[in-house]
């Protein structure tokens, strides 16, 4: 089982505990009745996707149920870091690369 | 008029082995409180415990009847035994928060003796050894297939919060649980 650390309980944590929700860092417009489809698409469907680093939403339902942030390398499924909601996305280094 | 009377979810039911035993706890007053940190200082006193503010950990009154279980950073859930009303007793406070009493939505299920951690252990994937989960440490987890909430009421005593229509299920595992304890110990 993975351990993921909630940066709320300041500790490691089974996975089960945990439930993905998404890509991290996608702001909402702020004009949303006035753009166009393809720019509600782009915002509402599109996702990066990468191969490698990938920042994430993550939400310890069954603890704390507070929504954080991680950064997850999606092919070797680690996680390098988790950070609270709201903070800026860390500038992660290649060295620190799983 | 038809007779409303209230039963409880475990009536009767109880398991003691060489290991552990289970007992439905006796009903009691419950509190889901939310509020801002500038908020926690006017709740704690009327509520008279003070809010745990670290992760994991648990505050009880003077009495010792009423405690607040750490659940997130702005979320606690307050149990009373001893026959208060934390409800109202929030309502005092003028500082926002948010008091849903929930009662009736969670039963209790204690779990004691010397194989209450084994026990758990067989539903519950959190480390719930005495060095990272002492007497007094308490999180909202998982017990098999269900959320709970575990509170280390003494060394070798858990309580087991759990949702009412869950509590049957939490009780039936439980008891397959101890079953086990009781061989391995």
């Amino acid at each position: 089982m993975l351990l993921i650390h909630c940066p709320y309980c300041e500790e490691d944590r089974p996975e089960l505990e945990f439930r993905n929700a998404g890509e991290a860092h996608i702001a909402r417009p702020e004009n949303i009745a006035e753009i166009s489809d393809e720019e509600f698409a782009q915002f509402f469907f599109i996702r990066s996707n990468p191969k490698g680093l990938i920042y994430e939403r993550w939400r310890h339902i069954h603890g704390c149920a507070r929504f954080f942030n991680a950064v997850r390398d999606s092919v070797s499924d680690k996680f390098l870091m988790t950070y609270k909601a709201g903070e800026k996305r860390p500038a992660v280094k290649a060295g620190e690369k799983a | 008029m038809a007779d409303a009377s209230r039963a409880h979810p475990l009536a009767g039911r109880k398991v003691a082995n060489s290991a552990v035993t289970l007992t439905p706890a006796e009903p009691a007053a419950r509190l889901s409180l939310r509020a801002r940190p500038d908020g926690i200082a006017a709740l704690s006193k009327a509520l008279g415990v003070k809010l745990p503010a670290a992760p994991k950990t648990s505050a009880t009154s003077k009495s010792g009847a009423r405690v607040a279980l750490w659940l997130g950073p702005d979320e606690w859930l307050v149990i009373d035994t001893g026959g208060g009303d934390p409800a109202a007793d929030c309502a005092k406070a003028t500082a926002l928060h948010s008091a849903v009493d929930i009662s009736h939505r969670n039963t209790a299920i204690m779990v004691e003796g010397k194989g209450a951690e084994a026990t758990l252990s067989a539903g519950c994937p959190q480390d719930l050894s005495r060095a990272v989960f002492p007497v007094g440490a308490c999180s909202r987890t998982i017990l098999g297939k269900i959320e709970v909430v575990v509170w280390r009421t003494g060394e070798t005593a858990f309580r087991v919060e759990c949702w009412r229509s869950f509590s049957t299920y939490a009780f039936d595992f439980l008891e397959e649980a101890a079953r086990d304890a009781a061989i391995a110990a």
